[in-house]
């Protein structure tokens, strides 16, 4: 008599075994792929549902939130985290930007034929894990494979939904003259551990990522004030904190005055923007917001911003103004003036 | 962090300027020019001019590596990169300069050029060990600064007897620039511009010392001071400059003793001296040919130098009419005077080369300065 035998034979070779055109067939291996990897990772009652979507609860008198990101990155593996966290965080983190509570998270993979599945498993478990400790499931999802030299390993979209309460809106054209300009931490962390294991540029640094979900921040903020006392939240991701606030400056129609000695740096992040010519301004963060608020709120909200994890160097670094030019302004730390302005095209090392 | 915040310390920088103010004379107006690209971010990015009072102006000259740069040197690079399919390696300023057709470094690589930055030349002569199958030319550009670690990889590449490693080599030197914009200040109905003094170069100085500067205050009778990058540092070459002109002085002195000395790094110039040699003559963007001002590879390395190896020749190419970056970089105009300026040429797009590089005149003002003086409204 013939015992039954098990879907695969053999299990996904995931120490030596590598990523190749079959995985992506929509076959057997693409199955066993989702069900070795993925969904044993993501494990939850909705992604168990099996199905090309999934059927999620609603809740009455509620907005939705939706953001989406693509993240593609290199290295995929940095100082402080990978491509799979980022992934995770970095979408929660939009939604949590309109004062939303994150419900559920969708994630496709883009994979590069050739991708190590000993990394992939890696990548797939920290998302596992990031999306673990900040509450939210991954709850739907899709792998697509693409030939050797179209892609970079492996792309990542994920898309958050999200969930509101009536009340005021928080937005980037909420900001007001006289509001006070909260930021939650040093700036740089990220863009400057990523810039460390770039190609001809390695150098060693006790700099981490700063990748982290700030929705709990949010919600301690939210907890601390009257509604409608935040006007604005952003996180300072791509572009740094000088590309968000012009961001910010712009869709609200006002201008900014800060304070160059307010904002807080690593010493590490300095001296590696001294020593490669770049402005930490410019640089990414991927675990900071950005809060622009009743200027009578200020306290109180840096007071709870401090008491959390993520904000303990929160600080205030300038207000906002009345300007038609919408100009982000700086008082340098010699006791001048400047102009910050929008980032121009990728940040470039000067050479002299 | 130490060594750095020292020279930012706004307690210092109102002291100096309370100096400045008191020992400026009403009567007097001072212009100095800042030479080095270095010194004009400083100043743009710290405020330092306003600090300064209003008979103190700071002009800005034409030390920017990337904007003195002509069209046609970028563009032999594209043709190279584009036509000869070498792997071209760069410093990433470059790589948004303004070439002919359109075209930049970053622009002919979304057209499939293999351009890659580099954080240094040794990096570019790595790419050609590890890639003997390619054609890897390093295009080689800036100041006294950059040019010991060209002839280090030059002379590296040939100790190595390598085959596929050459440098676009287009060096510039400080002295002979600076002889020129004083030669043309002496001749103002020429466009000639009336210079008080100089704010020498820092890391240039740190190279080739302050021996070389010494014959413009005998010859042209002008004070230059030696001024680190930081913005005390500038300030207090500000102070000693007003001081200069005061007493009637023309001297060179060193602000910035903590990396200059009189005869510089000579070990830098020694290595400088046996791989290049200098050329009859270059085109500056902004000033034009200026005898003598750049170097070339010595004909004992000229397999390494990419001129030779694939046969280019120079093709000056015009600036926009209206582009008024050559009186820019000779001071004789400000960027608000450019009818461009903020309008069709920005630093996304970016027309003339001042617009380029954060250490440009053009491109420090839009990005640091607009606020002042003009109406234009942000994106």
């Amino acid at each position: 008599m013939n015992t039954p035998k098990r879907h695969y034979a053999r299990p996904l070779d995931l120490k030596h075994g590598r990523i190749d055109m079959n995985h992506g067939a929509g076959g057997r291996l693409s199955m066993q792929l989702i069900e070795e990897v993925f969904v044993r990772a993501f494990d939850n009652e909705f992604l168990r549902q099996g199905n090309d979507g999934a059927l999620l609860p609603a809740t009455a008198g509620q907005r939705l939130v939706m953001a989406t990101d693509a993240h593609v990155i290199s290295p995929l593996f940095f100082p402080g985290g990978d491509i799979g966290c980022l992934a995770v965080n970095g979408t929660l983190n939009d939604v949590a930007m309109l004062a939303a509570t994150p419900l559920y998270l969708s994630a496709s993979f883009i994979l590069e034929e050739g991708l190590l599945l000993s990394d992939l498993k890696r990548i797939v478990d920290s998302m596992a894990s990031a999306a673990n400790y900040a509450g939210v499931p991954i709850v739907t999802g899709d792998t697509k494979v693409v030939e050797k030299g179209s892609g970079d390993g492996v792309f990542i979209c994920t898309t958050g939904v999200g969930v509101l309460s009536d009340g005021p809106s928080v937005g980037g054209a909420s900001a007001r003259p006289g509001d006070a300009v909260l930021l939650s931490g040093t700036i740089g962390d990220h863009g400057i551990a990523v810039l460390s294991l770039r190609e001809s540029l390695e150098f060693d640094t006790t700099i981490e990522s700063d990748t982290a979900a700030l929705h709990t921040l949010v919600a301690a903020m939210l907890a601390a004030v009257a509604s409608g006392a935040i006007h604005v939240l952003r996180d300072p991701t791509r572009g740094g904190l000088a590309t968000t606030l012009n961001e910010i400056a712009r869709q609200s129609d006002v201008g900014m005055m800060l304070h160059e000695s307010a904002i807080p740096i690593l010493p590490q992040v300095e001296a590696a923007c001294e020593l490669l010519g770049l402005d930490p301004l410019y640089i990414a963060n991927e675990g900071k917001l950005v809060a622009i608020v009743a200027r009578d709120a200020a306290a109180a909200l840096l007071e709870a911003m401090k008491a959390h994890p993520l904000g303990k160097a929160a600080t205030c670094i300038g207000y906002v103004t009345e300007d038609s030019n919408r100009f982000v302004q700086m008082n340098t730390s010699v006791g001048g003036q400047r102009v910050v302005d929008w980032l121009s095209g990728e940040p470039m090392p000067r050479i002299c | 962090m130490k060594y750095v915040d020292e020279f930012r310390d706004r307690e210092l920088a109102a002291n100096l300027a309370a100096n400045i103010q008191g020992e400026a004379e009403p009567s007097r107006h001072y212009r100095f020019m800042e030479f080095c690209g270095g010194h004009t971010h400083a100043i743009a990015r710290y405020g330092v001019a306003d600090l300064l009072p209003q008979n103190v102006q700071m002009i800005h000259g034409p030390g920017c590596p990337v904007c003195v740069l002509p069209v046609g040197r970028v563009d032999m690079a594209i043709r190279l990169a584009l036509e000869c399919k070498v792997m071209l390696c760069t410093y990433g300023d470059v790589m948004r300069v303004p070439a002919s057709d359109g075209l930049s470094l970053i622009r002919a690589k979304a057209l499939g050029a293999d351009i890659r930055i580099v954080y240094s030349p040794l990096d570019a002569l790595r790419l050609a060990i590890d890639n003997p199958q390619r054609e890897v030319v390093f295009l080689a550009i800036g100041f006294e600064t950059t040019t010991p670690p060209s002839a280090l990889a030059i002379r590296q590449a040939a100790q190595q007897s390598l085959q596929n490693f050459s440098v676009l080599c287009c060096h510039v030197l400080t002295p002979p620039a600076i002889m020129h914009i004083l030669d043309a200040a002496d001749v103002p109905e020429e466009g000639g511009v009336t210079i008080d003094g100089f704010v020498g170069p820092a890391h240039v100085s740190v190279v080739i010392g302050s021996l070389p500067y010494e014959r413009f205050a005998a010859v042209h009778r002008k004070p230059v001071v030696i001024a680190g990058f930081e913005p005390l540092d500038v300030m207090q070459a500000i102070l000693m400059l007003v001081r200069q002109v005061n007493e009637g002085r023309a001297e060179i002195e060193n602000e910035f003793t903590r990396a200059v000395s009189r005869s510089g790094n000579t070990l830098a110039q020694t290595v400088t001296a046996e791989i290049f040699d200098l050329r009859v003559s270059f085109e500056w963007r902004g000033l034009g040919e200026v005898g003598a001002s750049a170097l070339r590879i010595r004909s004992a390395y000229e397999t390494f130098d990419a001129e030779r190896r694939f046969d280019l020749t120079y093709r000056p190419v015009p600036d926009h009419k209206q582009c008024e970056c050559g009186a820019i970089l000779r001071g004789v105009k400000k960027p608000t005077d450019c009818k461009l300026f903020g309008t069709i040429c920005t630093p996304e797009n970016p027309m003339g080369s001042c617009m380029v590089s954060s250490e440009g005149s053009c491109a420090a003002h839009y990005s640091y300065g607009r606020f002042r003086d003009i109406p234009v409204v942000a994106i």
